[in-house]
């Protein structure tokens, strides 16, 4: 039974993280970079939340809206700034400068946030749920999450396959320059993508805030790098692979923590990846590259 | 001496080791006529160590061409097996220089093993597959670090993961590393003249390796992997290679960091160390060393400059950063940068021809 | 696979029966001896149940229509690609075990169709490159710039000069790879290839992108540098006049296969080499494959 319980905190961990990861994985798949600020959009969005809930006596799904309102605005605004005049310009000159942008997020927060916590106070509409006479307890907060990743994979699957914006991702990361041709907006859809990316974000930041109540400037750093851990883990560009890989990301920390060593479950997180990526460099399910000669 | 400068590139290295001195002797001059804040003094030892940082970090990310993401582990690593033999020379060497000396031989030895095992898996991946492996390896040295406690009396060294007490020191023992915080009580040794001449040993290593055989086999492999082999060139030695070399210098470094300290924690070398680091190296320029102290130095200053505008200098530190890798990849400003520099560099070594330039014979 | 016995690759190796290699290598043993060579990607039958046999000083070709499998054989012989079936033996010699590098210092040197020069380096240093398994030193000896460091970059330089001045590209040493005009940068790899000491050079469409005059060059260059090196060179070429002129064997390739075998007048005599040149139409090359 705790095996169990453990099993579906580390399912509700790991579903935030696969909707931090997606939007990690989107990007890349799309405009072909690492968005380093992704993190740090996350907890934008948390103060967001934050914010509204406490400052302006919002209720939950209003505050929720607007914080998803402000990350795409401020997605948006990143990247027509920070990476589009480095469309053509070296992948690491955009990694420096995704970087940049993390920093500049994260102190400019402290300026205005200041470094002190921030207790949040949770959006979850529902309570805690005792199962099997009280032995099997599930948090209303990990239920919550679990339902809500459910919802945005299978939105998002919906948008990527079954929509004319999806079609045109899906072009625009098979082959920029022929999507380009064939007179798809390559401009306007990566701007989509972040848009869409950074909603995600912003909703991580709201569950993630909810889960973990403490908000400072550098929150979304950690969870920013363990989700792109999971996007690579998954297959970085996969959409199922950055489910797939937040998810066990989640499970193999909760796991690692309860029955290896609290202390050191990011070793372990890690120290998995690498085993992962020895035995599949790409990914559980990236794409093998092939090089023709 | 004229023969002397007539190759560019040991122009460009003799330029460099002078520019190097020449800082050297100037802070020196400035330190003794009591010019210098105290604040400065104080990132003198951190300025070198970092500069060490860049240039090794220059041979992985820009003359091998792999993106790491966690070059501050190595330093990490050498940080603490140094300030573990600082202490085990205690008692045994009276020089401290001697003492600093084999101490970073050590950080730098244990670093190049760590750079071997990790360069393990790391050889067999590719691009963001191999840097997340490098940001893993960087992430697991940190969180086993502080949880680490190591301990020395008269039985020898002593380990434990749980807690100091269970070191079970025997009277007159001492804790090294406590855990969560960091390597304690350590005796300061390094001195700015000791981080000079680091820099300058990392100069001639990487220098006289990039001008070398296994240089170029280095640098064939960052250009093309396949025709490298087609020529009879081990990718796996020469990635391995370059990376081993890098880890090693990155270990001395980190021995020299923290033996300027009385304490040094694990989380000095978490992945923002890793990527300030990366930092210095692409704003000085891929494989450009010079490029790489430069921004070192610069990058590390600008912070303590800054303070006068305390509350924004880390934000204005953001700006400046994105604003620098936005003009360099701005095509006009590029071309503009060219035309200045072929105004004052007649002759250049490595000549562009445009496409369909005339034929050979 | 296992090493083929003398009568066991006799067996195996068909000489044809009117055999084309050059007179003058038929008393030595044959650089190379590929027999039941074949590859698949997936479905496709890229190479299939290829045989060859190389004399030693023989310049031989590989035609064939665009896709038909060409650099694909280029690639096994390489080691690039992992062969399904078939063996080689380079010299008398199996290659099954070797990898990409052990090929080159076994002797084996090939171009790119293409190019692949590391553009970033001086033309000196892409041949210095190619030099790497002629004048070595370890990293220390490098680093520590002691004397064997010096008297091997002086023989590196000379021998680079040595090869440049084939091509009368001396003057081209300091200039970068990368900015090289295209007929210059296909030179620059063919010396490159050729640093590495070859026995064998693999140069894969060496005239592509060059007006007539640079070819009759290269044709006239081609020659010069098997007979002043001694040693066999296979080609990969569209242009037929360079084929026909200089090559004495000449493999026709089509869809994977060998559709035809001889001597340049064999092969501009034969219907089906024509035929698959002319190119029928697309059912009934299909309806040919099966
Ligand atoms: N790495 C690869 N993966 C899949 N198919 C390949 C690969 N390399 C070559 N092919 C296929 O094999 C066939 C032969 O290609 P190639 O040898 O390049 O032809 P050519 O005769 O023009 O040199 C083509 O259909 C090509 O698409
Ligand atoms: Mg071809």
């Amino acid at each position: 039974m705790a095996f169990l319980s453990y099993l579906i905190s580390g399912i509700s961990l790991g579903s935030i993280y696969a909707i931090i990861a997606l939007g990690y994985t989107m990007v890349y798949g799309i405009a072909k970079m690492l968005n380093f600020a992704h993190g740090d959009v996350i907890m934008v969005g948390g103060y967001m939340a934050y914010m509204a809930t406490t400052e302006f006596g919002w209720s939950p799904l209003p505050s929720t809206l607007f914080a998803m309102a402000v990350c795409t605005l401020l997605g948006v605004l990143i990247e027509q700034f920070a990476y589009k005049p480095l469309r053509r310009a070296p992948s690491l000159a955009v990694l420096i400068t995704a970087i940049g942008v993390s920093y500049f997020l994260q102190n400019a927060a402290l300026l205005l946030w200041s470094a002190n916590p921030k207790s949040f106070t949770s959006v979850v509409p529902f309570g805690t749920l005792r199962l099997f006479d009280g032995r099997l307890i599930i948090s209303g907060t990990a239920m919550f999450t679990i339902i809500i990743c459910i919802v945005i994979i299978v939105g998002l699957s919906a948008i990527v396959h079954r929509t004319k914006v999806g079609k045109a991702m899906r072009a625009v990361s098979e082959d920029r320059d022929a999507a380009q041709l064939m007179g798809v907006s390559v401009n306007r859809t990566i701007s989509t993508t972040f848009a869409i990316g950074s909603a995600l974000a912003a909703i991580a930041g709201v569950l993630l805030s909810s889960a973990y109540p403490i908000l400072m400037p550098t929150s979304g750093a950690m969870p920013g790098i363990k989700a792109f851990t999971a996007a690579v883990f998954g297959g970085i560009g996969s959409i199922p692979g950055a489910f797939l890989g937040g998810i066990l990301l989640g499970i193999i920390e909760i796991l690692g923590k309860a029955y290896i060593s609290t202390q050191l479950s990011d070793a372990i997180v890690f120290a998995v990846l690498i085993i992962i990526l020895l035995v599949k460099p790409t990914g559980l399910l990236g794409r093998k590259v092939l090089v023709k000669v | 001496m004229r023969r002397l400068f007539q190759e560019k590139t040991t122009r460009n290295n003799t330029v460099t080791y002078l520019m190097v001195i020449a800082a050297y002797v100037l802070m020196q001059l400035l330190l003794s006529g009591g010019h210098i804040s105290s604040a400065l003094q104080g990132q003198l030892v951190p300025i070198t160590a970092y500069i060490v940082m860049a240039v090794s970090l220059n041979l992985t990310v820009g003359v091998l061409g792999e993106l790491s993401l966690g070059h501050a582990g190595f330093m990490s690593v050498g940080a603490f097996s140094g300030v573990i033999m600082s202490f085990l020379l205690e008692s045994q060497i009276a020089s401290p220089g001697l003492r600093l000396l084999l101490s970073m031989i050590i950080g730098a030895i244990v670093a190049g093993i760590f750079g071997f095992l990790i360069g393990i898996p790391v050889m067999r991946l590719q691009g963001d597959y191999l840097a997340i492996v490098t940001l893993a390896f960087g992430e697991i040295i940190k969180n086993v670090m502080n949880t680490i406690y190591i301990g020395l009396d008269a039985e020898g060294l002593k380990l434990s993961m749980s807690s100091s007490a269970a070191l079970n020191l025997v009277e007159g023992g001492k804790t090294i590393i406590n855990g969560p915080m960091g390597a304690v009580g350590i005796k300061k040794l390094s001195t700015f003249t000791a981080g000079f001449v680091l820099i300058l040993i990392t100069l001639f290593i990487v220098l006289n390796l990039i001008n070398s055989r296994a240089g170029r086999a280095i640098m064939a492999v960052r250009d093309n992997k396949i025709a490298a082999e087609s020529l009879g060139i081990s990718v796996w030695r020469y990635r391995m290679m370059a990376f081993i070399t890098s880890a090693t210098l990155a270990g001395a470094a980190g021995a020299l960091y923290a033996l300027n300290y009385s304490t040094v924690i694990a989380r000095k070398f978490d992945f923002n160390t890793s990527i300030l680091v990366l930092v210095f190296v692409v704003l000085g320029g891929m494989g450009n060393i010079r490029g790489s102290i430069i921004a070192a130095t610069i990058l590390t200053v600008l912070p303590e400059v800054l303070r006068a505008f305390n509350d924004i200098r880390m934000l204005a530190y953001a700006v400046i950063l994105i604003l620098v890798m936005l003009a360099r990849n701005n095509a006009r400003l590029k071309r503009l940068f060219g035309q200045i520099k072929g105004i004052f560099t007649r002759q250049q070594a490595v000549v562009n021809i445009e496409e369909g330039g005339d034929s050979l014979d | 696979m296992i090493l083929l016995t003398e009568k066991e690759r006799t067996r195996m190796v068909p000489v044809p029966s009117h055999s084309i290699i050059p007179e003058r290598d038929l008393e030595q043993r044959p650089i190379l001896e590929v027999s039941r060579l074949g590859i698949n990607f997936g479905g496709l039958v890229a190479v299939d149940d290829f045989n060859v046999i190389v004399g030693r000083s023989e310049i031989s070709g590989l035609i064939g229509p665009n896709g038909a499998g060409k650099t694909t054989i280029f690639n096994l012989l390489t080691k690039v690609y992992e062969p399904t079936s078939g063996a080689i033996l380079l010299d008398g010699q199996s290659t099954e075990k070797m990898n990409t590098v052990q090929i080159n210092k076994a002797g084996i040197a090939r171009t790119f169709q293409n190019i692949r020069l590391f553009p970033s380096l001086s033309v000196e240093d892409n041949i210095k490159i190619g030099l790497h398994n002629q004048f070595k030193y370890d990293m220390l000896t490098g680093i520590l710039r002691l004397p064997r460091f010096f008297s091997a970059e002086k023989h590196a330089r000379e021998k680079v000069r040595e090869l440049l001045s084939i091509f009368n590209m001396e003057h081209m040493a300091k200039y970068k790879a990368g900015s090289l005009p295209y007929g210059a940068q296909r030179r620059l790899e063919f010396l490159r290839a050729l640093a590495t000491n070859p026995k064998l050079l693999l140069l894969d469409e060496p005239a592509a992108g060059m007006n007539p005059s640079e070819t009759e060059d290269l044709m006239k260059h081609i020659q010069k540098i098997r007979d002043q090196f001694n040693i066999a060179i296979m080609l990969i070429e569209h242009d037929m006049r360079l084929v026909m002129g200089i090559c004495e064997g000449i493999a026709v390739i089509n869809y994977g296969r060998i559709i035809a075998k001889g001597t340049p007048e064999e092969i501009q005599a034969n219907p089906e080499v024509i035929e698959a040149y002319l190119g029928k139409k697309k059912d009934e090359r299909h309806a040919d494959r099966q």
